[in-house]
């Protein structure tokens, strides 16, 4: 049954191992990441790759698809190069995700759940994606971007635009998730003990 | 054991029963939606919660085994808050249309809502809007008042295995539907409709045509395959609505086969009302009177030798022991119940009978299929077979079609000579057989309708005895028939005496004028080109192929329509009852052939059907004992032979219309259209099943 989808050498490889990961007769517990494989590979979960699946895992098309159904972060549509989706949930609202999505979408020239004409990118809104300490974020690809303000959100863009890589993590210049005015405890880590 | 007490009741149950299983047993009522005994366990629904002292929360008791010391109480104000909010939220999105809905009056919602539904709803908001699917001729859908309980789901995935529905979607978004809205191939569709608590999937064929509570419910048998199934026939006034399946565990559990269900609107169509008689090469209408003299005139003069009679699929054991005592009458040895040429004989019960009996499916541990498709050939025994080697403690090969059968099995071939290699033990199989402690036979008509029939049924005698199938207290030699009527014909001997010309001698005697007088038992199955100048008599219910060859026609009710007897495969002797009345002037055969009797002067010795069932139980002391299995002694049958190299084939190619009511059913045509060849039972798949 499998159509026009069929994993790439590489991914034809990373298929094989996470196959080998579950013993015989236990091949459907991989779905999860064949989709996710499949998905890095094609962008989203077409029927062509619910059908592939459904073959290299054994189940029936109908359990492939409840999976692919069930999780959010599956893509049931195409979506652009560059898939932009901005959390809106209470923490990034409350911090300014208003102005995020502004922003995204004046520069993108696109409303939520659409994607551009030239398919680089596709904007989504989002539910929480658990980063709220850095509130407001959004999500690009598999890199988070955090603590944005609607400058440095389009400076992001501008930069995706133009092909360049934006610096993921935290636009403030804060360490990960520490005090925002820098460190309060342990401020000689690293250097002598005290 | 955990002892329990359930609302102040003490019991002792076997640990890992569960809560609801334990107050059922008490007579405790728990309501449900999602839970049904022959399923998994799935515990969404949620309506079914109980308090249990010591647990923080409600739990909910279908999902919940039995602890030792456990203080359980269904009933009491906290539960019946649960479980009205429960219910709240069922009907924030099921709309009010109990009107016009099809399951109104039998609906477990309904009922439900009657003990825990509020008087109004608090929810403001608009309801969910979904679309309704195309799930096939036989089942419509009504989506919006699904409430997810998944009972459909699990009935194709797990008896009727046949994975194609599914819970698509998360949350509130969650509907349930096919891959891609595809109709569903399975055999055993029309039990969705049973087990869906709520007017979600109903039934397609009768929609809007009936309220419940109108209908006259008439509890009787299947003949649409030879299980023997028990079943329900719903009526209003004199028409058959519905045919529903009646829970017996011995043989159907809750099941029935979509053909069995459905065919039922072939009842109303193409039926025989009155009597035919051929006059200048038309059939023209005729008063019984005349019909039976017409036939009466035929007999007359013709030597017992050239009279012959055929008994069909569906014939009764009342008709048949009638038609066969005039046979005797006449001095005519040609009778024969085997339509399809099986050759099966009747002296040895054993050889012609499923001995391990239907419920004994559930210990085989290891099963040989020859000749046969159980999917299409008795769908509910098949659902049987699944369930066997879903539990792993059952080995299955197939000496035949190549088909999916819904279990895994090995496919050793499909000729004459694999069957013979593993009698002769040159073939593995042989090993696992002798293996098992309660091995299985099965042989098909498939492999028994044919020219070299007997060698194979010598070789599978051979086969039970190299294996072992034959032991003290288990007969593992089976043989699965597709017609209703035919063990009840071989119990009464309806088979060529001594001497006499089986169904193909009476075919070719026909043809080649040596026929005179050839009576036609609801027998349609037979080549009417090929008869000859015969005089053709013809008793049946429908306007079939031997109406239309007939030379005078009687008409005949149904087996809705009639008291009468089967005997199922497994030699168990069913009664149908009167649930509607036959169309017309038609009657019972076994009175037309009294009739006729009379008409000739040797009048049968019977005038009661009370009586007739007495001669039916002096030919064979079986018809006595009416739903039991009497077990039947294993002797000497078969007839050693060539074999030929022709592959085995199911003796059924269309499910859908295998009778004269079924091919008169436009439903079953429309079925037929619908799923064909594209059936899954006609997939060549043999995938294991997970």
């Amino acid at each position: 049954m499998s159509g026009g989808f069929a994993f790439n050498a590489d991914n034809a490889a990373k298929a094989k191992a996470l196959l080998a990961k579950y013993p015989e007769g236990r091949r459907p517990s991989a779905v999860m990441g064949l989709l996710d494989l499949a998905q890095r590979q094609v962008g989203w979960v077409s029927q062509e790759v619910i059908e592939a699946v459904a073959e290299m895992t054994g189940l029936a098309p109908i359990r492939v698809q409840e999976v692919a159904t069930f999780y959010t972060m599956y893509n049931l549509s195409a979506v652009g190069h560059h898939h932009v989706q901005i959390c809106t949930n209470i923490c990034c609202l409350l911090t300014g995700s208003d102005g995020v999505a502004e922003t995204a979408k004046r520069a993108l020239g696109i409303e939520f759940g659409e994607t551009t004409p030239d398919g680089r990118f596709t904007l989504s809104e989002v539910e929480c994606l658990g980063a709220c300490v850095n509130a407001p974020m959004m999500q690009i690809g598999d890199d988070y971007y955090e603590d944005l303000t609607p400058e440095s959100a389009k400076a992001i863009f501008e930069t995706l635009k133009t092909g360049g890589t934006p610096k993921p993590g935290p636009q403030s210049g804060r360490q990960f998730s520490a005090p925002a005015g820098g460190p309060t405890t342990l401020k000689t880590l690293g250097g002598e003990a005290g | 054991m955990p002892k329990l007490s359930i609302d102040g009741r003490d019991i002792e149950v076997e640990a890992g029963t569960t809560i609801l299983q334990a107050a059922e047993r008490l007579g405790i009522e728990i309501p449900r939606f999602c839970y049904h005994e022959r399923l998994a366990i799935s515990g969404n629904c949620r309506m079914c919660l109980v308090e249990v002292e010591k647990m923080p929360k409600p739990v909910a008791s279908c999902a919940q085994p039995v602890g030792d010391g456990m203080v359980v109480r269904t009933n009491t104000p906290a539960i019946r808050k649960a479980r009205q909010g429960v219910m709240e939220f069922l009907l924030v999105n099921h709309p009010l249309d109990c009107p016009v809905c099809d399951q109104g009056g039998e609906c477990d919602l309904q009922d439900q809502a009657v003990a825990y539904g509020a008087d109004r709803g608090r929810c403001r908001e608009p309801r969910r809007q979904v679309h309704d699917h195309d799930y096939g001729p036989l089942i419509a859908t009504t989506m919006t008042r699904c409430i997810h309980c998944t009972r459909c789901v699990r009935f194709l995935n797990e008896i009727a295995g046949v994975p194609e529905l599914g819970a698509v979607g998360r949350g509130e978004h969650m509907e349930v539907g096919t891959y891609l809205g595809r109709a569903i191939g399975s055999e055993l569709s029309g039990n969705l409709i049973d087990l869906c608590p709520v007017g979600a999937l109903t039934n397609k064929p009768a929609a809007f045509t009936y309220r419940s509570w109108e209908l006259k419910k008439t509890e009787s048998a299947d003949v649409m395959d030879a299980l023997g199934s028990r079943i329900r026939i719903d009526t209003r006034g004199n028409q058959v609505v519905r045919i529903l399946p009646v829970a017996d565990d011995a043989v159907n559990e809750e099941w029935l086969s979509d053909r069995s269900r459905f065919a039922c609107d072939g009842l109303t169509r193409q039926r025989l009302d009155r009597c035919y008689v051929r006059r200048d090469g038309k059939l023209t209408p005729a008063s019984w009177h005349e019909a039976v003299m017409a036939v009466a005139n035929a007999l007359r003069g013709a030597p017992g030798g050239r009279v012959a009679a055929i008994a069909g699929d569906q014939a009764d054991a009342e008709s048949m022991v009638a038609l066969k005592d005039l046979m005797a009458g006449l001095n005519s040895p040609n009778m024969d119940c085997r339509g399809d040429g099986a050759k099966l004989e009747a002296g040895v019960r054993a050889s012609y009978l499923f001995n391990s009996t239907i419920a004994g499916i559930n210990q085989a541990d290891a099963v040989l299929i020859v000749g046969s498709n159980p999917r299409k050939e008795a769908p509910v025994l098949n659902a049987r077979l699944r369930a066997r080697w879903l539990t792993g403690q059952m080995k299955a090969a197939v000496i035949g079609p190549k088909t999916d059968l819904t279990f895994g099995h090995d496919w050793l071939g499909d000729t004459a000579e694999i069957l013979s290699s593993v009698a002769e033990g040159k073939h593995p199989f042989l090993e696992v057989l002798k293996a098992a402690k309660r091995p299985m036979l099965i042989l098909g008509q498939g492999a028994l309708a044919r020219d070299d029939g007997a060698a194979v049924l010598s070789l599978a005698r051979k086969l039970a005895d190299a294996a072992g199938l034959i032991k003290p207290d288990w007969n593992g030699f089976n043989v699965l028939h597709t017609a209703a009527g035919r063990v009840g014909g071989l119990d009464l001997g309806f088979v060529p005496g001594k001497g006499g010309r089986d169904v193909a001698g009476i075919v070719d005697g026909a043809a080649r004028n040596e026929i005179d007088v050839l009576f036609l038992l609801g027998a349609d199955e037979i080549d009417m080109a090929g008869l000859g100048h015969a005089f053709v008599v013809y008793l049946g219910s429908h306007g079939d192929a031997g109406a239309h060859r007939a030379d005078v026609v009687l008409p005949a009710p149904a087996y809705t329509e009639k008291s009468g007897t089967w005997v199922s495969t497994e030699g168990r002797v069913r009664r149908s009852r009167l649930a509607a009345f036959p169309p017309g002037e038609a009657k019972p055969e076994w009175m037309a052939i009294k009739a006729l009797s009379d008409a000739m002067n040797r009048a049968l010795p019977y005038a009661t059907l009370a009586e007739v069932r007495q001669r039916m139980v002096a030919v064979n002391p079986i018809f006595a004992a009416v739903d039991e299995i009497r077990p039947a002694a294993w002797g000497a049958f078969g007839m050693l032979g060539a074999v030929s190299d022709k592959p085995f084939e199911s003796t059924i190619a269309d499910f859908h219309r295998v009778d004269p009511i079924s091919r008169a059913s436009e439903t079953m045509a429309a079925c037929s259209k619908a799923f064909g060849p594209k059936c899954g039972c006609h997939s060549k798949k043999t995938v294991t099943h997970d």
